[in-house]
């Protein structure tokens, strides 16, 4: 499919038409286009296409679009900044290839940013997830003046070391979107690329949701509950990692998916208990270094796997 | 001689960086060189986001023989000796050693070893990748296939090309071959990263390198883009009748983001001026790297347009970039609009913080006020040990209030000042920006109609915040600020937090620098020791007394004891202080005991002294006392019998009435004039002393025979030392 020849799937015309150039785009780079992870999580990371997948020495190459949920970032759709519910779009390789950078302008240009008219910088940042022991160097990448990705070299993810290193490539699609589209407000990018009756915006499919999630993030979530929930994903995380261990030499490890699954709900949970406001500073850390200790724990059976490098002969 | 070229090129590197990572290469490479036996006329550093560049000139192409000699063993020694000898020389047979002889010890072997020199080029390229391999960045990571392999090279981002040339000025130069981090040595590079057509570059030495890079868009040397980018700012600001705000720091750090700087203009709408210039500066700085400008002749008022560096010559002639940035600035300004607003409106949930208001007799009917009944009814953690913000700004209104009763300032004023000191740190504006702590402080106070004394405290109780800082000299700041200081020092004395060797993570050598440099320049006559003891009994002892220890004991006998150490501490700074301001060293220590703690007359009567000691009189005095001292000491020792009181009839000698006289009326002269402050009158009249003290020594032995005589002209000896201790412990200064 050719973008350009559908006027409203122009990249910067639809913000569908951004999602699929990007799609187009790096699966000719020979990455698997993937799709969204099915459960809540706060950023396109914690999808196990990278998180675990970045273990081990195994080569991989991935893109999709994740949606990411933030609960603390909801503003009732007042905000035409903000979102408790917006999409990333990620990118892994592992290893980076050497023309990892060329590779990601060669994105912006397909997606209309021309690096002869506007201002492209890498400028330093250092990027950490402490719930995901994981942290790496990279850059936020500019676009005149306003961050439009985050690119990371990867050092260390689940506690461990990354041999080789993968690249890590987000874009926050909807600031991207608003840029290429010259939209100042979330709400009113265009989604489908039409217009008149037929054209559909970013407020028609998310404000109501924004809203009402806004409501749930902040007022309605049943903390008891949740608190409950913590647990619960806390034990049975636990408990399926114990229970898939290898059971003698050379064995690989069973059930490291749907452990990490439980994993990413206490992550999650964790979140909308902070959102409600019901967690103190104290507390507050201590929640985080139990979610990295299941994250950990995950990481640790993942290299016990096929996908994670058991029986891997390097080329 | 032959030059090198040597330049590693990466992904961007932090602008923060850069500057020291190339000084570490020239020093790394140059040291190593040197180190190898190579020498060199000239290295020089250069860096650009993209690349760190070396070029050093006149190397020699080869390091020298060494030529060394090891000693063996006689020619006579047996063999197992003479084989040891071999073997640690390195020789196979006995007929490769020389013969030296030695008159004593006759015959003996030598090995004549030469080490041969080696060529430069065999050096460069064992020596670059070890540089590489141990270079000392703040943060470095592994990358692509290579970091699969245990020991990868680290570097700052991923490396990606390495040029190394080495030959001589006229001829050709070749690449010294070598392999670092995955990437063979070579003789290219790339120019810039957009406008350049992105081929290989072949270079063959540092001209014809910068040359080209020139023509790939790409200025090699900082500094020179520093420069480019100023004069272009300052032309395009006053082409606009506008003048560039300039910012050395941020000059530096934006000419370390771009290789070929283009700078454009950028503009915002009028009303977000209505944010203070220094809030729109930081706004427009931390976030978008952008410089500022002010109207032809303004001080302070900012214009609407700004300065951004482009690291292109974009196509349109920067319109979009400049639009795009615009766009970016004015996003953050309505946040910071909003800050400076929702500072000066009421918060939520008033009702909450009635306790804490009444507790500091706050008027929850203005903004500031709010701000800080909040800061304490959320209980906001100074340190864990020393508790809250609020019981902190309790402490110091106690104590602030004290002072300014001391030094002539209304202490009603004072409280109210300590009382919204502190109240900024919940503003939006100074969660945003740190760093203007008190200064948003003092704004908000003047909008909410304080007194002006009280606004400057909001702001200047921070100062000095250094040697070279401006010191307060509103007597309500004052208070404050020496308040705020020593209820710092004295709670990190009392829970042993004192700063050791290169670590002070609380600055608490500044605070007591602070300290006396507001007690100097305001001329304060303040006895520390009761402020500190006052300090430190506000402070909850259960809370600071350390755990296991009777909080009864503790405060009978150990909490006096702190105070005392804390002392002792800032007479060491003022030690420093003194020698910074060029007091000599036996001087001070002459002038300061374990009991000084007013610093305005311990200061006053040292530069009486040292005016003193710089006259004939004065250094005669000290020879006349230190003899008196000297002979006393050995007396002393002896045992010997000095009398209690000086009985005038046991006098013999006219010299010695004479001294006696002197001594009581110059000692009668010294009280008053110290009683006074006046040391210059002090010093005159122990000057007075010196010829009597002369004469007496000229001309009256001291060892009398007849003990009676001898006793009283010894105690005669002691009033001299006592006379001259009223002024300074003469004893303590060097001849």
């Amino acid at each position: 499919m050719d973008a350009k020849t559908h006027s409203h799937m122009d990249p910067t015309r639809s913000f569908q038409g951004l999602i699929l150039t990007l799609h187009n785009y790096w699966a000719e780079k020979g990455c698997v286009i993937l799709q969204p992870y099915d459960m809540e999580v706060g950023a396109g990371t914690f999808h196990p296409a990278t998180t675990l997948r970045a273990l081990g020495p195994r080569p991989w190459k991935a893109a999709y679009v994740q949606p990411s949920r933030r609960p603390k970032d909801g503003r009732y759709g007042e905000n035409p900044n903000r979102l408790q519910h917006y999409y990333q779009y990620q990118v892994i390789l592992k290893p980076n290839p050497s023309n990892l950078q060329e590779l990601y302008l060669g994105s912006l240009a397909a997606i209309g940013i021309d690096p002869m008219l506007h201002d492209i910088r890498f400028v330093e940042d250092d990027w950490e997830s402490p719930t995901l022991g994981a942290w790496g160097l990279g850059w936020e990448c500019w676009c005149d003046g306003m961050e439009v990705s985050q690119f990371t070299y990867f050092q260390q993810v689940c506690g461990i070391e990354c041999a080789p290193v993968a690249g890590e490539l987000t874009y926050g699609l909807e600031r991207l979107a608003m840029y290429v589209q010259g939209v100042d407000n979330v709400y009113d990018l265009n989604f489908n690329g039409l217009e008149g009756p037929e054209k559909v915006t970013y407020g028609d499919v998310f404000l109501q949701a924004e809203q009402e999630y806004s409501r749930f993030n902040f007022e309605y979530a049943d903390t008891a509950l949740l608190f409950q929930h913590f647990q619960d994903a806390e034990k049975e995380c636990r408990h399926l990692l114990a229970a898939g261990q290898p059971q003698k030499e050379g064995d690989i490890h069973k059930l490291v998916f749907p452990a990490y699954d439980q994993c990413i709900k206490a992550s999650h949970v964790f979140n909308l208990l902070d959102a409600r406001g019901v967690i103190s500073v104290t507390e507050r850390q201590s929640y985080i270094l139990r979610v990295r200790e299941l994250a950990k724990a995950c990481g640790e059976a993942f290299l016990l796997t096929e996908a994670g490098g058991a029986n891997f002969e390097a080329a | 001689m032959p030059d090198l070229l040597l330049e590693l090129r990466s992904e961007e590197i932090p602008a923060r960086m850069q500057r020291k990572a190339a000084a570490d290469l020239k020093k790394l490479i140059t040291d190593g060189l040197v180190e190898a036996g190579l020498t060199y006329e000239a290295a020089r550093e250069y860096w650009t986001p993209r690349r760190l560049t070396l070029d050093i000139r006149n190397l020699s192409a080869r390091s020298k023989d060494v030529r060394e000699e090891i000693k063996g063993p006689s020619t006579k020694a047996p063999e197992q000796a003479i084989q040891g000898f071999l073997r640690k020389a390195g020789l196979s047979d006995v007929s490769q050693a020389h013969v030296h002889s030695d008159p004593k010890k006759g015959d003996f072997y030598v090995a004549h070893l030469v080490k041969p020199g080696r060529d430069a080029e065999e050096i460069i390229s064992e020596l670059v990748p070890q540089v590489i391999r141990n270079f000392p960045w703040p943060k470095s990571m592994r990358w692509g296939k290579e970091s699969a392999k245990p020991g990868a090279v680290r570097w700052v981002r991923p490396l990606q090309s390495i040029l190394c040339l080495y030959g001589p000025e006229t001829e050709e130069t070749k690449v010294i071959e070598f392999e670092a981090g995955g990437v063979r040595s070579g003789n290219t590079t790339v120019g810039h990263r957009f406008m350049s057509d992105g081929q290989p570059i072949t270079v063959r030495r540092f001209d014809d390198y910068v040359e080209k890079l020139e023509k790939a868009f790409v200025v090699l040397d900082a500094e020179r883009r520093k420069e480019m980018i100023l004069s272009d700012a300052r032309n395009l600001a006053f082409a606009s009748g506008l003048e560039l705000v300039e910012d050395e720091g941020l000059l530096e750090e934006v000419s370390g983001l771009v290789e070929w700087p283009v700078v454009l203009m950028g503009e915002f709408e009028e009303e977000f001026l209505a944010i203070p210039p220094e809030v729109i500066r930081l706004t427009i700085r931390a976030n978008q790297k952008c410089f500022v400008t002010r109207p032809s002749g303004e001080a302070e008022k900012l214009s609407n347009k700004f300065i951004l560096i482009s690291n292109i010559a974009a196509k349109d002639g920067g319109k979009e970039i400049a639009f795009g940035n615009g766009k970016v600035v004015r996003a953050r300004l309505s946040d910071a609009l909003y800050f400076w607003h929702t500072d000066q409106g009421n918060l939520p949930d008033l009702d909450k913080l009635v306790a804490s208001a009444e507790k500091f007799g706050l008027d929850l009917t203005k903004p500031l006020d709010q701000r800080m009944a909040r800061l304490d009814a959320l209980n906001v953690t100074f340190h864990a040990k020393l508790g809250s913000q609020g019981a902190r700004v309790e402490r110091i209104r106690g104590l602030a209030t004290h002072i300014a009763s001391l030094i002539g300032a209304d202490p009603a004023l004072a409280a109210r000042a300590a009382v919204l000191a502190k109240a900024d740190l919940q503003t939006e504006v100074v969660g945003e920006f740190p760093e203007l702590q008190g200064a948003m402080g003092r704004k908000y106070a003047l909008l909410q109609g304080e007194d002006a004394s009280v606004a400057a405290a909001c702001e200047e109780h921070y100062k000095p915040q250094g040697p070279s800082d401006f010191v307060p000299k509103d007597k309500i700041a004052v208070a404050v600020a020496l308040a705020d200081k020593l209820d710092t020092l004295t709670g990190f004395w009392l829970i042993n937090e004192k700063p050791t060797g290169s670590k002070d993570p609380y600055a608490l050598r500044r605070a007591a620098l602070g300290v006396i440099r507001l007690i100097l320049e305001n001329d304060l006559r303040i006895n520390l020791l009761d402020m500190m003891k006052k300090s430190s009994e506000s402070y909850e002892p259960e809370k600071v007394c350390p755990e296991g220890q009777d909080v009864q004991a503790w405060i009978l006998h150990t909490r006096d004891e702190i105070v005392r150490d804390l002392l002792a501490f800032i007479h060491d700074r003022f030690r420093v202080y003194l020698r910074d301001e060029g007091a000599r060293h036996d001087a001070i220590d002459a002038v300061l005991n374990a009991d000084t703690d007013n610093l305005l007359l311990a200061a006053r009567r040292l530069e009486a002294l040292i005016v003193f000691l710089d006259t004939e009189d004065g250094q005669n005095l000290i020879t006349g006392t230190k003899r008196a001292a000297n002979i006393l000491a050995a007396e002393e020792k002896k045992g010997t019998a000095i009398a209690a009181e000086i009985d005038p009839a046991l006098f013999t000698e006219e010299e010695e009435r004479a001294l006696f006289a002197a001594i009581t009326s110059s000692r009668a002269d010294v009280e008053s004039s110290i009683a006074r402050e006046d040391f210059s009158g002090a010093m005159r009249a122990l000057a007075a002393l010196r010829g009597p003290v002369d004469t007496f020594f000229e001309k009256v032995l001291v060892n009398d025979e007849n003990e009676k005589v001898r006793s009283n002209r010894l105690a005669l000896l002691t009033k001299i030392r006592e006379a001259t201790g009223e002024v300074a412990d003469f004893g303590k200064l060097a001849g």
